[in-house]
């Protein structure tokens, strides 16, 4: 069954089993593969991308759930690596391993675009659905802070 | 040292023209595991004429910062421009390279000399090369960000501009290293090299290989270990949409479809039935009862100073207590992976793997080919932590690649095989004795160590060192002391889990000594200081610690507990400030203080340190694989719990430089930190944690 949706700005269509979960369609029937698996059961936050603006686990959502929807992942938040989370997360130097980080940057980008100025407690909050092993979540809180930060010295959205 | 110009250049680089060097280096040895002081070559410097440098890292990257690390001591004394430096993942090749693998948080320890070196004898030819321009006297000349300078014509010429010249020059021997007064790069927080691409979604993971032509496979093993496929139907598995294939491999029966879910969905309707084999009633219980039992036999002794057993008798004040740890999952982010293919005379590999070297081989023995027709592409590892040194997850992707020669084949485990599947750290027990005197000093220490052999590496017969350590390695000087050990074999695979034997047996040694300090009615921290007279670096370490934490004066409700370690050449000590409030423990701040010798990055030193105290909280806190059937009872995130974002302590990190050889960073910071919270939650409430996870103890 074809599928439509907006993806990154662009039209796309996509011809697969419509229980077949985003993450699977992005990664292998696309290539797009910034979007990572980490444990099929929105548990860990590693497949999180935006739909229409929220931060969602691509791994759980039925990719016939997405027609006509808008999706952002990783690849399309910003054109050269200059959304303001991602200023952040390379000033403070954020990844180790990096596996986990598409979806720390997703779910903090859909954070600071409702709460602008978020506390420790908002980022605590925003972000315990996304699971870092290598234990970078201190640079993550200075990150999102400086983000914040970034964003409203002007920074492009 | 002797030098070999290479002439393989077109099998690792896809470079043009330039000087390209490789040397053959006699490493010093590093001490430690992996540490055999072999002939270890070096990575490769490729100078290209538009003055990029490209380091060629021999070494895998997992997060521990490889990259940066090992190019920063090329850099520094090749005094080359560091905005100009490329790196790219060597191939397997054991003639050039030595071993390839990272394990035992060896790759600086074991590349200190050899890469400073290798970066000064680069510099040295691209000097004689300006000479040789000039006419002029090669010692008049300076170099510096990735120039040879003239100070008295003022005249300069790039690196890559001398490249070519340099390259027909002979290899000079015996280059001096810099003294560490004139580092420019070495000791500063320099950036990461792998931030941007991490930050993008542009870093490619083992599991983001693509390969034209590839089908993607899931596989079905027995779930009890050691049992194997009896019989299967794949008629249902073949009706669902998407899948291609389904065949058997050894080590179980494999799906393959047009993408991951297809597999995923026909493996799912696969009916298999497993022969259980002899594990197919082991428990957690069985498993404590055999380790318990165990104990009551002799072992084998590690480590003996005096007379414990005599002095513990006739001792006036004699404590005795027995610890117990669970297995663990490495639980890295990305789970296991490897995509393949086999063809006639060749297999190509890639994957996510902290032992390149060891990949090649398994993927030439599975097919019959020379390893030299294997050709291994190192991807970054989504965590490695111990569990990527297993090649079990190659096997499977080159046996199910074997049966479909000329098709890429990507095997992706779910979490749940990530889980039930993994060669997990071992559970263990030990029963400890200790007497202290009438002062209350310590007079006896004696520990009685039951864990199965790492990697069942040492069944043998003897001791497994990496099962004792960390208790017969301890530092402290005892007037009596005995290790002893025995090796348990309950069936389930173990291996190396991010720094071994140290993440049970500190914990142990370390919250035991704490049970003689109360003993005695001793502080703490004093009486460490008092025990580590001899180990002037583990001493130092431990002041450094207690005076950034303030101990002794911990906030109001607030806690504090101590431990040290050393391991992997390095020493370190944790001061923990916990609270417990109606029974819910909250870590509140954890001060580390760390002397890994000369300091190489300090910004990844302290990310490293954190990033040790994190996962070793999770193990403290929550961590426990457990048996039941033969098989593992976890399968994911929500039954195998992991510290999250809220959970994050405050880490200070203390960095204690010294000029000794650098010591290994990726392992330093895990074992302490499980003793330190456990101290300060006897500080808190007077309950001694005995038995890990922490959450298994009822603080109220």
């Amino acid at each position: 069954m074809a599928v439509t949706f907006t993806l990154n700005g662009a039209r796309q269509t996509v011809d697969v089993d419509p229980q077949t979960p985003l993450l699977w369609v992005l990664r292998d029937t696309l290539g797009m593969t910034g979007t990572k698996f980490g444990c099929g059961m929105a548990l860990c936050g590693a497949c999180t991308v935006h739909i229409n603006g929220n931060a969602t686990r691509s791994c759980v959502t039925q990719v016939a759930s997405v027609a006509g929807k808008t999706v952002t992942t990783i690849e399309g938040l910003s054109a050269d690596t200059t959304h303001p989370v991602q200023r952040a997360w390379i000033e403070e130097d954020v990844p180790q391993c990096g596996y986990c980080q598409s979806g720390q940057i997703m779910a903090a980008a859909s954070l600071l675009a409702k709460t602008a100025k978020p506390t420790d407690a908002d980022i605590d909050e925003a972000l315990r659905g996304n699971i870092c092993r290598c234990g970078t979540y201190a640079q993550i809180r200075r990150a999102i802070h400086r983000a914040a930060d970034l964003k409203t010295a002007g920074g492009k959205a | 040292m002797s030098a070999i110009r290479t002439v393989q250049r077109r099998d690792f680089l896809k470079a043009g023209a330039g000087l390209l060097l490789s040397f053959k280096l006699s490493a010093q040895a590093p001490g430690g595991r992996g540490a055999q002081g072999q002939v270890r070559p070096n990575a490769y410097i490729h100078i290209a004429p538009d003055d990029t440098v490209t380091f060629i890292i021999t070494k895998a990257e997992m997060g521990q910062g490889t990259v940066t690390s090992l190019s920063m001591l090329l850099a520094e004394e090749l005094d080359c421009d560091w905005a100009k430096v490329r790196t790219e993942f060597a191939p397997v090749n054991p003639a050039l390279y030595g071993m390839q693998g990272v394990f035992g948080s060896a790759s600086i320890r074991t590349s200190w000399t050899p890469l400073r070196q290798a970066g000064a004898t680069g510099r040295a030819m691209l000097i004689d090369a300006a000479a040789a321009k000039w006419n002029t006297d090669r010692s008049s000349l300076r170099t510096g960000n990735g120039f040879v300078v003239n100070p008295t014509t003022g005249a300069r010429l790039s690196y890559g501009s001398l490249s070519e010249a340099a390259a027909n020059l002979p290899v000079p021997t015996g280059v001096a290293v810099k003294d560490p007064a004139q580092f420019k790069l070495l000791g500063k927080p320099v950036k990461r090299l792998d931030t941007r691409e991490k930050s993008n979604g542009q870093a490619k993971f083992g599991l983001d290989a693509r390969v034209p032509g590839m089908l993607y496979a899931s596989l079905s093993r027995c779930p009890v270990f050691g049992g194997k496929v009896a019989s299967f139907d794949a008629s249902k598995a073949k009706l669902v949409p998407g899948v291609k294939n389904v065949v058997q491999i050894p080590q179980g029966v494999a799906v393959i479809g047009e993408n991951t879910w297809a597999a995923m969905q026909g493996r799912k309707a696969l009916e298999i039935r497993w022969d259980e084999g002899p594990n197919a009633k082991q428990s957690s219980v069985a498993i404590s009862k055999l380790f318990a039992d165990q104990l009551q036999q002799p072992g084998t002794v590690a480590k003996q100073v005096g007379d414990a057993e005599g002095v513990l008798a006739g001792a006036s004040k004699k404590l005795e207590a027995v610890y117990e740890a669970p297995y663990l999952a490495h639980a890295s982010m990305e789970p296991m992976n490897c995509t393949a293919v086999v063809r006639p005379d060749s297999c190509e590999v890639w994957v996510s793997t902290q032992m390149q070297a060891g990949s090649r081989s398994v993927a030439a023995q599975i097919t019959g080919l020379n390893p030299e027709n294997v050709k291994i592409n190192t991807m970054y590892l989504g965590g490695g932590f111990g569990r990527r040194g297993g090649t079990d997850y190659v096997s499977e992707a080159v046996e199910i690649a074997k049966a479909m020669p000329g098709t890429p084949i990507k095997l992706t485990w779910t979490r749940e095989d990530d889980m039930q599947h993994d060669l997990y750290r071992p559970a263990s027990m030990a029963k400890f004795a200790g007497a202290v005197d009438a002062d209350g000093w310590p007079l006896a220490f004696a520990a009685k160590v039951a864990c199965p052999s790492f990697g069942g590496a040492r069944r043998g017969g003897g001791v497994d060192g990496t099962a004792v350590e960390g208790i017969h390695t301890l530092e402290y000087t005892f007037p009596n002391f005995h290790v002893d050990w025995r090796g348990p074999d309950p069936g389930i695979p173990t291996n190396y889990w991010r720094a071994v034997g140290y993440t049970q047996n500190t914990f142990f040694a370390e919250s035991f000594l704490d049970e003689l300090a109360a003993a005695g009615r001793k502080d703490p921290v004093e009486l460490r200081l008092r025990l580590l007279a001899k180990s002037p670096r583990l001493a130092e370490v431990l002041k450094r610690a207690a005076e950034k934490a303030n101990w002794g004066k911990a906030p109001a409700g607030h806690f504090q507990g101590v431990a040290v370690v050393n391991n992997i050449g390095s020493f370190t000590a944790q001061v923990a400030e916990v609270s417990v409030t109606n029974g819910r423990l909250k870590v509140h701040r954890v001060v580390c203080a760390v002397d890994c010798g000369h300091v190489v990055n300090p910004a990844i030193i302290t990310q490293q340190i954190e990033s040790g105290i994190v996962y070793g909280l999770s193990a403290a806190l929550k961590g426990a694989i457990t048996i039941e059937n033969g098989r593992v009872q976890q399968g994911n995130f929500d039954k195998y719990e992991v510290v999250r974002i809220g959970e994050m302590p405050q880490v200070d990190v203390v960095i204690v430089g010294s000029d000794n050889n650098p010591g290994g960073i990726g392992e330093a910071a895990g074992p302490a930190i499980a003793p330190a919270v456990c101290n300060a939650i006897f500080a808190a409430t007077g309950k001694r944690i005995r038995k890990l996870p922490i959450s298994l103890t009822d603080l109220a």
